[in-house]
């Protein structure tokens, strides 16, 4: 009987692990399923580039199933419960998939609600018909105050907001707007960015580039009519358009299912990627608590850890490592066509060289081939 | 030890700045005002970021606490 490996989420880690596996294993060692709930692949990293018309939603989604390799069987329903019990998952039309070892890559999603106000007051650019309002609020504006920043920690691609900001800047001095409009920026901690290192590189620029910026902001609520802010530490700001970056949950299906922390987070081994208790159940990408970028980047290197940990588990091979070291690789643009590299993992914190136009082009070529090298798994 | 009534305790232990402040940051924005938060850390970097961001939130460090290998912080909501 082969071993029946369930791989739940369609992103950028369950395709790829699926399709690692299918090359790794033989037919009749294995049976390979993904589970999803849209059968749609999404490209998230490339909604950044929306509001300034430089991508379009239709480059960004891919079927799922011509993405994965043929030996993997893809079930497209419903999935609205995990049941580590009796090992399945389950769909509220009743179809359940059974497993020996499950992967969950449920991925996160946004969750405005949780602040005030935010869903009417604010625009954001994590999610591609969010990102298409927010491109038409720009091209409309002129002048005044915009304000940038991040309604709550953790999120999906934590460079994205500093991309956003220093792209923004760039643009409005291209359209001869940048004297009319003032840009203030907003994080929730004590600094610009979760990462030292990597907020010591960047406040320079935003100094540089005349972008104020409000440390210590938790955004607490928005007033619409107003167009005002305020923060849990009692600051206000007025606002003429804000782009707040939502808070974030992890998917529902893990709160439903009981097996998250209070934010949907599925607590995670740092170094096997098991799931804590459970040694059927590995986690990948966003939906870990993992301290590390929940980011397309991460869920990569995570996959392949997984993939090489059911090899070792279904073929009885010994590990040659195994262990995920909290690896992330990803570009940083500061506008003008230019970007720095981010490479990190648990023990070294990045050190980002100079802004060059030779990152703002590897990132360019990475987002146009992503669909034929990574979920592959050549890269 | 502190006499202080704890209403809330997060062990943030094994998480690396600014993983313990952002664990106190949520948990204080559900919590009641008047409500005491306790913060376990084992990272040096909470001993300035802590209170450095509970004065500037204008709430109020009741106290900080060595321990075995980590620090215990207790706040209060003030406001």
């Amino acid at each position: 009987m082969p071993t029946r490996i369930v791989i739940f989420g369609g992103g950028v880690g369950g395709t790829l692990t699926a399709n690692l596996l299918a090359r790794k294993l033989r037919n009749d060692d294995v049976e390979l399923t993904v589970a999803d709930r849209t059968g749609k692949h999404v490209y998230q990293p490339g909604w950044l580039y929306i509001p300034f018309g430089q991508e379009q939603q239709r480059n960004l989604v891919r079927n799922e199933r011509t993405l994965l390799d043929k030996r993997v069987n893809l079930v497209i329903d419903d999935f609205s419960r995990i049941d580590l019990e009796n090992r399945r998952i389950v769909a509220d039309s009743g179809t359940a998939l059974s497993y020996d070892f499950l992967v969950i890559a449920t991925g996160s999603r946004n969750n405005l609600e949780e602040v005030p106000g935010l869903a009417e007051g604010g625009h954001h650019f994590y999610a591609a018909d969010a990102a298409e309002r927010l491109g038409k609020a720009l091209k409309e504006f002129d002048s005044g105050r915009i304000i940038v920043g991040v309604g709550g920690l953790p999120h999906r691609c934590p460079p994205a907001v500093l991309e956003f900001t220093l792209i923004l800047d760039a643009e409005l001095r291209k359209q001869k707007k940048r004297d009319h409009v003032e840009l203030l920026y907003t994080y929730p901690i004590g600094r610009v960015f979760t990462i030292e290192s990597v907020a010591e590189f960047v406040t320079p620029i935003l100094e540089e580039r005349a972008i104020k910026y409000e440390t210590f902001f938790n955004l607490d609520s928005v007033d619409p009519e107003k167009r005002q802010i305020e923060s849990l530490e009692g600051t206000t700001f007025d606002y003429d358009l804000l782009v707040m970056v939502p808070p974030h949950r992890g998917a529902d299906v893990i709160t439903l299912s009981q097996i998250g922390d209070e934010q949907g987070w599925v607590p995670t081994e740092r170094n096997t990627l098991l799931m804590k208790g459970n040694e059927r159940v590995f986690v990948i990408g966003d939906a870990t608590d993992l301290p590390v970028s929940k980011s397309g980047s991460a869920a990569h290197f995570q996959a392949k850890i997984v993939a090489e940990r059911l090899e070792a588990a279904v073929t009885g091979r010994p590990l040659d490592d195994g262990d995920y070291k909290g690896h992330v690789m990803c570009f940083l643009e500061t506008g003008n066509e230019q970007a720095t590299s981010l490479n990190f993992d648990y023990d070294n914190p990045p050190e980002p060289p100079k802004p060059s136009r030779i990152y703002h082009y590897e990132k360019m070529l990475f987002n146009k081939t992503y669909w034929y090298i990574v979920p592959r798994g050549l890269v | 030890m502190e006499q202080v009534a704890i209403d809330k305790e997060v062990d943030a232990r094994g998480s690396f700045c600014p993983g313990p402040l952002m664990e106190l940051m949520r948990t204080v924005k559900t919590a009641p005002v008047g409500s005491t938060i306790a913060v376990l850390s084992s990272d040096p970097g909470s001993n300035k970021d802590i209170p450095v961001w509970v004065a500037k939130a204008r709430y109020e460090l009741v106290g900080v606490f060595e321990e075995a290998g980590y620090t215990r912080f207790v706040i209060r909501k003030a406001h």
